[in-house]
Formats: C-alpha cells, structure tokens, sequence
C-alpha cells in the first residue's frame, strides 16, 4: 500500500489518537442508528421493531469500527504492535525459555559486537590522521631485518626528499628512542621521559594540528637552534594536571632550557601508531647536523601528491635509489626500498589474525542461530495445539509465521541490548590493557559502525533462527495437530530428524572452533616454551641515567659504582647494564670476519650482526649461557685495549663455520679489528617467533651506548627488589630521573601479548561454541526422552531393564556427537590450512589437538546426554502408561 | 484482514465514487443520509452495510476530497455533516469518466462473447 505524504501524515496522526477518533466514530454511529430508527418508526414500526431493522441495516458495529481504524490508520502497525504485546505475553508465561534464549544472543550477539569493535579499530577504521589513505611508509632493505636494515641515512632522506615526485611531503623519524632518553629536571623529582626526535615538518605531513600552540618549524632542526618541545597529550595531562599554561614556559630537560611550544591533541597518539605498547611523552626536532655523520638513523614517512599511488611512489623510488647510490659512493647500501601504506604498515601483519578472529565470531553467531532454532522447534511442537486453534479461528499462515518472526525480532532485539553491555565491557577493559602490543587499541570504542553491525547481525540472526521453524510450523499440517494427541507421531519424526540435523551442524561447527582454538593454544605454548636464551624470571630491568658529560673515561667509574652499590643489596645475585634489551628496539652494525672471501652464497645476514653495549656481569645477570671463552672484564678490555667482542653462536656459525671463534679477528667496530672473546648462546632478539640472528656484544669501556638499563638478578620479589633498586639509585646521583622499573617476565608478556590476546578470545569462543553445542544435545535427547516416556514404559513393562534403557539413550546422544564430530574434523583440517600462516611449530593436523578435541566433546556429549538418559530410566512403566 | 486483496479495492472505490456522487449532487449530508439515498438511487438493488460507509467516508476526508463538520439536523439532531471539497470534485469527473471507460470496455467485451458463444 502506497499513501501520499499527505494522507501518510494523517493515517500516523490517527493512529496516534486511537481513543478520540473512536468515541467520534460511536457518536457518529449512534446518531445513524437514531435517524434510522425514527425514519422505521415514521413508516409505522414498533419501536421494537423500528430497533430491529435499523440494527440490521447498519450491519455489525464491531466490524464497522475495525475497517474505520484500518481505512484511516496504520493497519499493519496495529498488528505489529498486537504481536509483540502478545508475544511478550507469550515469554513472560515461559520465562525460563527467554531469558536462556536472550543470554545465548546476548553472549553471541556481544561477542560479535566486540569482535567487531576490536577489527573496525585495528583494521577498518581510517588511521587517526588527517586524510589518512596517502600516507605511505618507506622501508629499506625491502622490509627485511631490524631497524637499522630498515632505516635510511639522514644524507638518504636529503636527497630523496629533494628528488622524488611523488610526495607532496615527505617527513622523518628517529626510532632509535629508548624510555627514558630525556631526564626532566627543576620541579620535583627528576623524571626520565621517553622521547621521538622527528623533523620539523613531522605533524604537518601527518595532518596533526596540536591542541595549543603550533607544530615545529622549519628553522628548527638548524644546529644551535634554540630547544623547544612538544608535549604528547597524556603526559601533559597527567604531569602538568592538563595547564594550558605551561605553554611556552621553558622547562630543564637533560639540563639545557626548552620551550614547549605545543601541546597535542588526545586523539594523536605516537605509540599506539608506530610503537605498540609504548608511551611517548615528548617530541623534539631533532638537529639533524649532530648525527649526519651515523649510519641508519631514521624512517621516512610520506603524503602522496593527490592522484598519486603507492604503486607509483614504489616504482619511482625503485629507478631513484639505484641513481642516488650512484651518485654517492660513500653509502654503504644501496637502499632497495619497499613503499607500503602507512596503513598496512602500521597494520598489515594483524589481518589474517583478525579475520580469523572475525571468522570465530561469525561461527559463534551461526552456533548461536542454530541453537536458537533448536530450542523455537522445541517450543513451536509444543505450541502446535495453539497454532493449530488459532488457525482454526482464522488466522492465516502467514499471520502465524509473521508471529514467530515477531517472536524471534523481540528476542533477538533483547539479546542484542544485552550484548551490547557485554560488549561495552569487553571493550573498556581490552582498551585499556596498555601493555598489549597491539597498535591503536587505545582508540577502541563502540562507534556508529559498529552500532550498525550489531542491528545488521541481529536482524540477520532472528531472520535465521525465526524463519525456519515458521516455515516448518506453516508447512506442517496443523489440523491433524490439533486432531490428534500433543503426541501424534509423525509430526515428531518430522521435527525430530529436523533438530537432529540442527545438533549435527552445532556439534560440528563448534568442533571446528574447538580445533582452531586448540591449534592456537599449541601454537601459544610453543611459543612460550622457546628457549629465550635468557632466563627473564627472578630478573628485573630499570632504566638509568648517569652524568659522563659524554666521555667514556667518565663513564667506567660510575658505572662500577653504581653496580658495586646495587651489588651490595641482599639478596641481588648478579647485577650487570646493556643499552638495550632483548624484545625491544635493536640496531646492527656492519660485521664480517677480517679475510673472509664474499660468496655468492652469503646470506644478508652476512654481513650484519645486532649490536648492544654491555657491562661484565649482564651475560649472568640476564641468565644468557656462555658457551665457550670469557665474560668481559673491566681490567682486560679498557679503552686503550683491543676491542673485544662477544658473538652468539648464529654468528659463530655464518662467519666461522666449523671453526673455533675465539681469537678469530673481525671487522666490526671501528678502524682496528675486534678479537672474539667468548660465544654465547642464541638469544630470540626481537621476538619469540623469529629465529635468532647474528649478534654481537661489546663492553662499555671500549663502546659508544645508546642508553642504560640495569639488570639485577635477584631472589626478591619485584615489590622489594624494585624500591630497594630505586633508593640506591637515589643515593647514588640524586639528580638523576629514573626510568621505569620492569621484571623481564613483564618484557616478555608484552611480547607475547598480541598472541596471548587472540588465544584469549578465540579460545572463550570455542568454550562458548562448547557449552552451546552441548546444550543442542542435552535439549534435543531430553526433548526426545519426554517424547518417548510411553514407549519407554511400554518397553520396559515388556522387560527392558533400566541399564538398557539408559544406555539406548546414551548411546543415540554419542552417534548424533559422533556423526557432527566426523563432519567437524573434516572442516576442521581445512581450516587448519587455512590458518596455517598464524601457528607456530604447529601442523594444521597437529594429532593431538584433534584427539583432544575428540576427548573434550565425547566427555561434554557423555555428559548432555547422561542426564536425560537417566531421567528415562527412572521412568516408572506404570505411571507411563496411565499417563495417557 | 487483508485491504489489499483486489475484489474489496474494487468495492471500496465503487463505494467511494458513490459516495461522492451523492454528496456532490445532494450537498452536504450525515452518514445515514448517504447511504439510505445510495439504497434509494440503487433500487435496492445492492446489498449495503450502512455501517461500511463510514470506513469510506474517513478515507475520503483523510484524501481531502471531502469535509466533515458536527452540526444540527433538520430535526434538531446532533449529526457529523460531509461536504464535498474542490478537489473532491475534481476527483469525481476523474472517477466518473475512468468508470464509464472501464463499464464500456467490459461492456464491449462482454458483447463480444456472447457473440462468440451464438
């Protein structure tokens, strides 16, 4: 039915003003039947008579008024509205049925609405900068290996900010920044910052405005240019209690004034977009001209030119770089760069992980509708007497089918509110896990798309579970149903081969979830279970800073002291300093063997090895095991020594193979070979996953650091070892900030964590999919056995004993698992395949994971099937049998 | 129960043009006033619930081809009196020459049958 704008507005007013427009109608209504009455009495009727006809003529008052109400308001608002008052009537009456049927939604529902926040932040949404989608990110060495592979020379980024056409602008990064680089000093206690140096024009290309004050200016990456900051917005808000006035004031940072010249907004966050899991408080424009000089500094970050693409940005640079190279003969790589989105830089590696995540959920949702539909047959065999009455009064089919969808609608409507609070939560607390190394999660929140999503999901699962026992109910012929007994035979065959079908899917798809979750967890503990090459328990890490004004014949004697006093606590077992940890940032220096003959064989870890900068006493304090040769030593490798060099064995193996290191000479350090003097084992560098590479060690007293941690091994529990660390520090330079204090198990997790993370989640849908699945079986067997309460009996007046009563049940419960089993582990190792990128030493048939699954839903099938079993045979034969 | 299903559109839109053509030749009139003269003119000859008019009459006002106003019967009776508007008129000569189109063809190929039958 179509109305003009005109009448629509009318009919919406009508409907509105139900009570007046009636008692018009009857007013109206009673004056014909009086103008009626007299003109019958004219005539010369009795008045009994004249009442009579006029009645008669007019027709039935009742039906007169519903076809007003329909000509002039909105019909089928009327029966909606009628609809779900009745169906609420309906699920008031069955309580028990709606508030599992709403908690099953709610919990598929809020899992899908979660899920989805969690994807449409990391992976949907645009990042947060202005015009996000031209940014690109550059990275050398096609992407391969540590930072130091992947950055550019500042020289690099000259030239090519100069030569390219393809970017509007392009800016740079030094990500060589450890916590606490920068110590804030003058007010209070002294406090180590965690700093990025980024050139002047780094929030223009990103499209960042500051919340106050002004982005950086050109002039100021100038040598000898005055210092000025900017203040990343927490750490304005929680150090200077949000005042907007600390703009422009001049602050003490690594004891030289700085004027903070801006402020940035919350939305801008530094780490969440390039450094997951890390905060950073302070931004500065770095004076190119002090690290010209250094090798792989930094990363370049471009906005294309409008029309531009990171295709056409790729091909420039791959003809570009090979020329610049050309032209600077000191370059010591020729820069093969890979040009990438900043979006899937910044997220590329997480896809497949979400969209397995995605998929979980969407079996959730599927396990969900089936079940739903299982427990609706239950429900609609029950009500087929009431269907079958209301048929008989009138009602056609598809009044009755709009009922269940109605039914179904309310339902899933208030499944969803629920699962929106469970999902509000899920996602306050997953936003505000701040150690989990996952880019943006800091910015998650449930916005317009994903209210779209959740009505999207919801309107598809009441359509999915509603419709199909309304076709059942409107196919099923529903005057036999109100014919024979609540028990006619046939119409259970028909609805139980059906729910038997739905178990099977339920069964088999919650197995797969089961499987995926199962491989992911072996996957997990494999990871957790490789050898680190140190032993990150009973050890701690605390950022430190000390004064050498910058001279390394300061620096020996204060750090002897500070590890002599840390030494002196009790209970600190061995106590060492490197510049940087394992897991976290990492730089490489060139480093071959003196006389080894380039082969074409040579890997590009060749030539290259991960370098930190150790005291004697970090390879035990952090647990590292030396295999062959001697710790370093502040008597024997001095400044004025040969420079000494400790190497892992996967250096050992690339340079000297088959051979014994110790003694050899290397290139590595600076004009004069070092001399190898001890081998350590491998240690996991950079992550869990990735094997080890070549990497090398030398000591303080002959090496340029880039920054202080002190390891402590100690018994003493975090709590006390961390206190006790940080007064000591105190005594020894009361000046000096201090850093964050880090139990290596921490470093670790963190490191884990985005594996953790999706382990979590996919492993409490499987448990879900689990506890839904076994609920398919338990109603559908316990359904069976009410079904069959006289046969049951008949059988066992006729001898049948309880045990085999029992069981028969139990053993029809295990082939309807059985058959969903099979079919679950067939899909199951598809699946696997599919998700093969994401396991760790884990096969896509890993056995085990599947036994364990076949153990996991015989037991849960076992057990959703015991209890109705012996709910059938304590069926007293007699009582059955009167039953009827 | 079902508005749409196409035997009742047919009647309510003969009942509809009914009921405009009386009001447009008689002037305004009360409900019952309408469907006794609509009894009258049909010779009885159709079956009329009086009471179906009224259905008719809030669809026609809702379209705003007539007008409706509490008043006084001739014998001091309190009475809802319809009217009907300008562009009930124009809707009338609309309806009125789409229904002499539709009785000609049907007539003409009614005609035509018998022919064939003879």
């Amino acid at each position: 039915m179509t109305f003009s704008s005109r009448e629509s507005f009318l009919r919406m007013q009508s409907f509105a003003r139900k009570k007046p427009l009636d008692i018009d109608l009857e007013e109206e209504m009673a004056s014909h039947l009086q103008f009626a009455i007299e003109e019958n009495i004219q005539k010369g009727m009795t008045p009994q008579e004249a009442e009579r006809r006029a009645r008669i003529s007019f027709g039935g008052p009742q039906q007169s008024k519903e076809t007003h109400r329909e000509s002039r308001g909105l019909p089928f608002l009327d029966t909606l509205l009628r609809d779900i008052r009745y169906t609420l009537r309906t699920l008031w009456r069955d309580r028990a049925f709606a508030a599992i049927a709403i908690l099953i939604l709610a919990l598929g529902i809020g899992a899908n609405i979660a899920v989805f926040s969690i994807i449409n932040t990391l992976l949907l949404r645009p990042l947060p900068f202005a015009n996000s989608n031209q940014l690109a990110w550059l990275d050398s060495n096609r992407g391969l290996g540590g930072l130091s592979s992947l950055t550019y020379k500042i020289d690099v980024y000259d030239e090519y900010a100069k030569q390219n056409r393809s970017f509007d602008q392009v800016t740079a990064y030094m990500p060589f920044f450890g916590s606490g680089g920068y110590s804030l000093t003058g007010k209070g206690e002294p406090r180590a910052l965690t700093g990025v140096m980024v050139d002047s024009n780094f929030f223009q290309t990103l499209g960042v405005q500051p919340l106050y004050g002004r982005a950086f200016l050109p002039g100021e990456t100038a040598k000898g240019a005055a210092h000025v900051a900017i203040l990343d917005n927490a750490f304005w808000r929680q150090h200077f209690n949000a005042d907007p006035s600390v703009l422009n004031s001049v602050v003490t940072i690594n004891k030289e004034p700085y004027t903070i010249v801006g402020i940035l907004p919350p939305s801008f966050d530094f780490g969440a977009a390039f450094a997951p899991g890390q905060r950073i408080e302070l931004f500065e424009p770095y004076p190119w001209a002090d690290i010209r000089q250094w090798g792989n500094t930094i990363f370049i970050i471009g906005r294309l030119k409008p029309g531009a693409t990171v295709q056409n940005a790729q091909s420039e640079v791959d003809l570009l770089m090979p020329q610049m190279r050309a032209a600077h003969k000191d370059w010591y790589s020729d820069y093969a760069t890979r040009v990438s989105s900043l979006s899937d830089h910044v997220r590329g590696k997480l896809r497949s992980s979400l969209i397995v995540l995605w998929s979980a959920v969407g079996l959730i949702l599927l396990i969900v509708c089936v079940n739903l539909a299982n427990l609706l047959f239950a429900r609609s065999a029950a009500r087929s007497k009431e269907f079958a009455t209301r048929t008989a009064l009138g009602a056609g089919r598809s009044r009755i089918v709009g009922q269940l969808l109605t039914e179904s609608i309310v339902l899933s409507a208030a499944g969803a509110v629920l699962g929106l609070v469970f999902a509000y939560g899920i996602v306050a607390f997953v936003s505000r896990q701040a150690s989990l190394a996952l880019p943006l999660l800091s910015s998650m929140r449930i916005d317009g798309a994903t209210l779209l999503w959740a009505l999207l999901i919801t309107a598809v699962a009441a359509v999915l579970f509603g419709l199909a026992p309304g076709f059942l109910v409107a196919s099923a012929n529903l005057r036999a149903g109100l014919a024979s007994s609540s028990r006619g035979s046939t119409e259970g065959r028909h609805f139980h081969g059906l729910r038997s079908l739905l178990v099977i899917s339920e069964v088999a798809l919650a197995c797969v979830l089961l499987v995926g979750a199962g491989l992911l967890l072996r996957s997990f503990l494999h990871v957790l279970d490789v050898d680190l090459g140190f032993q990150p328990s009973q050890a701690a890490a605390l950022t430190i800073s000390y004064d050498d004004n910058g001279n390394p014949e300061h620096r020996i004697p204060i750090l002897k002291e500070i590890l002599h006093r840390v030494q002196q606590i009790p209970g600190v077992e061995a106590a060492g300093i490197s510049d940087m940890l394992p897991l976290g940032r990492n730089r490489s220096w060139g480093f071959s063997a003196v006389g080894r003959v380039p082969s074409k064989d040579d890997s590009p870890d060749s030539y290259d090895a991960y370098i930190r900068i150790v005291t004697p006493g970090y390879l035990s304090a952090m647990g590292m095991h030396l295999r062959d040769g001697r710790d370093f030593d502040w008597a024997l490798d001095r400044p004025d020594t040969q420079s000494a060099v400790i190497i892992n064995e996967a250096a050992a193996r690339i340079q000297w193979p088959g051979q014994n290191p110790i003694g050899k000479l290397v290139d590595c350090c600076n004009k004069n070979p070092g001399v190898i003097i001890g081998v350590i084992s491998d240690v996991r560098q950079n992550s869990l996953e990735d094997a080890a590479t070549p990497e090398m060690f030398q000591s303080y007293s002959q090496a340029g650091p880039e920054g202080s941690e002190l390891i402590v091994r100690s018994k003493l529990r975090p709590e006390t070892l961390g206190p006790a660390l940080i007064r000591t520090m105190r005594e020894f330079s009361p000046d000096q900030p201090i850093g964050e204090f880090r139990p290596l198990q921490h470093i670790v997790e963190t490191s884990t964590s985005p594996r953790r993370f999706f382990v979590l989640l996919v492993g409490s849908f499987a448990t879900l999919g689990l506890i839904l699945a076994a609920l398919g079986i338990y109603g559908v067997i316990s359904y069976m056995v009410t079904r069959q309460r006289q046969e049951i009996g008949i059988r066992m007046a006729l001898g049948a004993s309880r045990s085999d009563v029992l069981f028969g049940v139990v053993n029809r419960t295990l082939r309807l698992a059985f058959v969903g089993i099979a079919i679950g582990a067939v899909v199951s190792f598809l699946m696997g395949k599919w998700i093969s990128s994401l396991l760790f030493q884990t096969q896509p048939g890993d056995p085990m994971t599947f036994v364990a699954m076949f153990v996991i839903f015989a037991c849960v099938a076992l057990l959703a099937g015991f209890i109705p079993a012996q709910r059938a045979s304590r069926v007293d034969p007699l009582v059955a049998l009167r039953y009827e | 129960m079902a508005p749409s299903e196409p035997k009742l559109d047919l009647l309510q839109g003969t009942l509809d043009l009914m009921v405009l053509q009386t009001l447009a030749t008689l002037g305004p009139q009360h409900g019952y006033g309408i469907a006794r003269r609509i009894e009258q003119v049909s010779g009885d000859a159709i079956l009329l619930n009086q009471g179906t008019i009224y259905a008719s009459l809030v669809r026609l006002q809702q379209r705003g081809w007539i007008s409706a106003e509490w008043g006084t019967s001739d014998n001091n009776r309190k009475a809802k009196f319809y009217s009907i508007t300008r562009s009930g008129r124009k809707q009338l000569s609309t309806d009125v020459s789409y229904w002499q189109r539709l009785t000609g063809v049907i007539g003409r190929v009614l005609a035509m049958q018998d022919e064939g039958e003879n």
